[in-house]
């Protein structure tokens, strides 16, 4: 282990370090743009994993290739190569040295989790909205209209429609309003089968189980329109059990509240009940086998677009 | 004993002919030679392997554009609940069985499994479940549409109201998959326990037999919550019962805890025998001992302890406590430790070596440079707030199809390549084979690759359509996945009119080191002439020292001559 050899392996790493900062940093645009608190420490988590895994791909293969296209055989040498069974050390080491990467991986992904505090099914709730709040939370910087300790929004889901009901202002929907900078407290419940309640915008994604009502929270950013998908796979029409959910200010969704409670209810947003009509109808001309029947439309105040609006 | 003939035993046993490829009959009969049944476990996988691909086909045919205008949303979550049941149980796990039921007995220098009728058993069952599943397609409702993993309670609504049903033929074809894989499971860990030759100590027992037997392990702690899993299932489907359906009072959750028991130590089962292969094939072609063979050997085993420990990183979004959460994280990604020092020890190997690139060599490589990726990203998923966002998108689906057709399918190929010689007695076309693995590495890449930023940005799995804003991702994917097709045209090719015309192959055509290669090409019906006994560790390469304690050369001259 000559200083010549130190060096040049020094510079290596000096040089794979570098590109895997570069490559941690590029991760952030392989993420939407975070909407929520939460949003935030999973793509600090997910910029960290990166870098590091990174660094090991590049290290492992750029060995390997440096292997394959520099230690060939010569055309006619059928010897062997040196007789090299082991290392002791550097078995104990290279089992080592994992181990204590991802003892330090868990306990970085165990504090962001536990930072997150989404709650999730059979959660301890803790009483009073200010508990829940992440500690890094930024502070809202609205005047406080909304309601000290906000009541949970409940979502339906059902095949294949997402049904929204704000209790304190009786207002139902087929798209989820959400005020800005506030936690967003949910209530989930199925009425038939398993599904997921997945707002990649926001990092969160609860499965809902029938026949339990699970309490879920987040605290959106960001105002703008975002996607809600069903992501646990829940049958025929599955993949267009899909809600735009709109962020907006805490006025503007106390207005929208409001505007809504007012409109006589009507037939919300159903895709799958329309397209289920055209195999019924059998307009498409496409077989197909026997499926369950989408639930109708649900009967709303409001019923949002089908799909996100137009950048 | 000695004075009673072979024939007297059992007069109407059919035997073989040794070195025949020509009595091509006996790979369609009850056979219960190990070799003739690795044969049919292979050949009738691979042919699963072409109906699941087809399957694949239509899926990337459909997802090249956003909207479902291919074809009916029922027929396509059939299409992926039928691609995933079949690559699994039709292909993976019976090649890979048919590979162990070949090799290990060649290879701890025994004549036979332990049990050859129940070998040929479980093998025949293969083909019956086989056409079972598939004949879901016929039936009123049409196959399974409840995915691979049948969760209730979307496996229990039965829209014709049928008893037999795709779900039930499904459910069927799976607790039976499940029956002949004990029995192999059986077979294997007793042959290598009870069977390997004189002076074979463990400790001198090549590593794909070690890995086998880790892998065999699995299967028999784990199958046994996946069949009562399914049968629990069945009954609900079928006669009323209430363990997993809400709405009379069941638990559709702890049906996940039964189907991921058994599920998550099963890719285990998948990637420990390419493991085994990794380490046999790169000491052949860097000519170099394996690198900490002890530590490689035992890490087989940590991995079979670890596996029966994980499950629950499944169900991260499921109806699970955070604190259960926490605990399979940390178990989770202890894993990764036995994993990592395979693969040190095997780029050690190679390093410093005389490398040749043959086939089995190139296919071994791109094995493992895959596997380092889907590695990285599996620990990515083991971290649970990441594996919130990306759970049940795309993300998994790229990261497990690196895994497996990156990984377990290049690592198959390259198997099939290296022991081709041996089984057959012919060589392969080298050319055809480095062509399949070009094509091969591409398709993995560009199909699998592109599903990580999709799922990164939110695309959810099992969708027949999608926003338009993942179109880019699922186009590049589609093209990957039909070059994929392509690629397996050479390899029918080569192995067809290799097995045909190719050239004779000598008992040893790699100089590799081994008892499988003091044998013929291929090895006479009762393998050893003579029971050899073993005096060195494996990978002696550099060593010039025998692998056995009396050479084999007049056995070995007089089967050539025959």
């Amino acid at each position: 282990m000559n200083i010549r050899l130190i060096l040049k392996l020094a510079a290596i790493a000096g040089v794979m370090t570098a590109i895997s900062l570069w490559v941690g940093q590029l991760a952030y645009t392989w993420m939407p743009v975070p909407a929520s608190e939460e949003a935030l420490l999973v793509d600090h988590l997910f910029s960290f994993l990166t870098t590091l895994g990174t660094f090991i791909f590049l290290g492992v293969a750029g060995t390997l290739l440096y292997s394959v296209l520099f230690q060939r055989a010569a055309k006619y040498d059928e010897g062997d190569g040196p007789p090299i069974e082991g290392n002791l050390t550097l078995e104990i080491v290279w089992t080592a040295i994992p181990l204590v990467l991802v003892i330090w991986i868990a306990g970085y992904s165990y504090r962001i989790y536990d930072e997150m505090n989404i709650l999730g099914p059979m959660e301890h709730m803790h009483g009073g909205a200010a508990i829940a709040a992440p500690l890094t939370l930024a502070q809202s910087t609205d005047a406080p209209e909304a309601p000290e300790a906000p009541e949970a929004i409940e979502v339906h889901a059902r095949q294949w429609v997402w049904e929204f009901y704000y209790p304190a202002a009786d207002v139902t929907s087929t798209e989820l309003h959400l005020p800005n900078h506030r936690r967003a407290k949910l209530t989930l419940t199925s009425e038939d089968v398993l599904h997921g309640f997945y707002v990649p915008a926001f990092r969160v994604k609860q499965d809902v189980i029938p026949g339990r009502s699970i309490d879920f929270e987040f605290t959106p950013i960001r105002e703008g329109t975002y996607r809600l998908r069903d992501s646990q796979y829940s049958g025929t029409y599955f993949a267009a059990m899909q809600a735009n959910v709109v962020v907006e200010s805490s006025a503007d969704y106390q207005q929208w509240l409001t505007d809504v409670a007012a409109l006589s209810p009507q037939p919300g947003l159903n895709p799958s009940y329309d397209e289920y009509q055209v195999k019924v109808e059998n307009r498409d001309n496409r077989p197909g086998w026997k499926t369950v029947e989408p639930a109708p439309y649900p009967l709303v105040n409001y019923s949002g677009a089908s799909v996100l609006p137009e950048r | 004993m000695t004075e009673i003939s072979i024939e007297a035993l059992s007069p109407n046993r059919e035997q073989p002919v040794p070195g025949e490829p020509e009595n091509w009959p006996r790979f369609f009969s009850f056979s219960t030679d190990h070799k003739v049944i690795g044969i049919q476990y292979i050949v009738v996988a691979f042919v699963f392997f072409l109906i699941g691909g087809f399957l694949a086909m239509i899926i990337r045919g459909e997802l090249i554009t956003p909207e479902a205008d291919l074809v009916d949303r029922t027929v396509y979550n059939a299409l992926f609940t039928m691609h995933g049941t079949i690559m699994l149980f039709m292909w993976t796990f019976p090649v890979l069985n048919g590979l162990a039921n070949y090799l290990v007995p060649l290879q701890i220098g025994a004549r036979d499994m332990a049990f050859p009728r129940l070998n040929a058993v479980a093998f025949w069952m293969v083909p019956v479940f086989g056409v079972i599943l598939m004949a879901s397609f016929l039936v009123p409702g049409g196959p399974s549409q409840s995915g691979w993993w049948a969760y209730p309670p979307v496996s229990l609504q039965n829209p014709t109201g049928n008893l037999i049903n795709g779900q039930f033929l499904w459910i069927l074809a799976v607790a039976l998959s499940g029956i002949s894989s004990i029995m192999g499971a059986v077979n294997i860990v007793t042959t290598i326990i009870r069977m390997r030759a004189p002076g074979m100590t463990f400790f001198k027992m090549p590593v794909f037999c070690w890995a086998v037997m880790a892998a065999q392990t699995i299967q028999l702690f784990g199958l046994p919550a996946l069949t009562a899993g399914a049968v629990m299932l069945l009954f609900d489907l079928s006669v009323g019962t209430s363990f997993f359906d809400p709405a009379t009072g069941g638990d559709p959750v702890l049906y996940q805890h039964f189907f991921w028991f058994y599920s998550h130590p099963a890719v285990y089962v998948i990637i420990l025998p390419v493991f085994g292969v990794f380490s046999e094939l790169f000491p052949v072609y860097a000519r170099k001992p394996l690198f900490g063979y002890k530590f490689v050997a035992v890490s087989s085993f940590v991995i079979t302890g670890l596996s029966a420990i994980v499950w629950v990183h499944h169900m991260f979004a499921s109806g699970t406590p955070g604190w259960m959460r926490m605990l399979f994280m940390a178990s989770t990604m202890l894993i990764s430790v036995p994993t990592g020092v395979k693969i040190f020890a095997w780029v050690a190997t190679i390093w410093g070596g005389k490398i040749k690139l043959g086939t089995p060599m190139l296919f071994a490589l791109g094995g493992l440079v895959n596997f380092l990726f889907a590695g990285i990203t599996g620990i990515m998923l083991a971290a649970v707030p990441f594996d919130i966002h990306v759970n049940n998108t795309y993300f998994v689906v790229g990261h497990f199809h690196y895994v497996i057709y990156g990984a377990a399918v290049m690592g198959i190929y390259a198997a099939i390549y290296h022991w081709f010689p041996k089984m057959t007695g012919r060589m392969y076309y080298e050319g055809l084979g480095k062509l399949h693995f070009v094509l091969t590495f591409v398709g993995v890449n560009l199909n699998f690759l592109p599903m990580h930023p999709a799922g990164l940005m939110g695309m959810p799995r099992r969708v027949a359509s999608y926003d338009p804003e993942f179109a880019y991702w699922n186009v590049l994917a589609s093209l990957g996945g039909f070059l994929l097709g392509v690629s397996t045209l050479p390899f029918l090719l080569n192995m067809i009119s290799s097995w045909i015309l190719g050239e004779k192959a000598p008992a040893n055509p790699w100089r590799a080191i081994g008892l499988e290669w003091l044998v013929s090409s291929p090895p006479p019906h009762e393998n050893f002439a003579v029971i050899p006994t073993v005096v060195s560790e494996p990978y002696g390469y550099g060593k010039n020292e025998p692998l056995i304690a009396s050479p084999m050369a007049s056995t070995e001259l007089t089967s050539e001559l025959s």
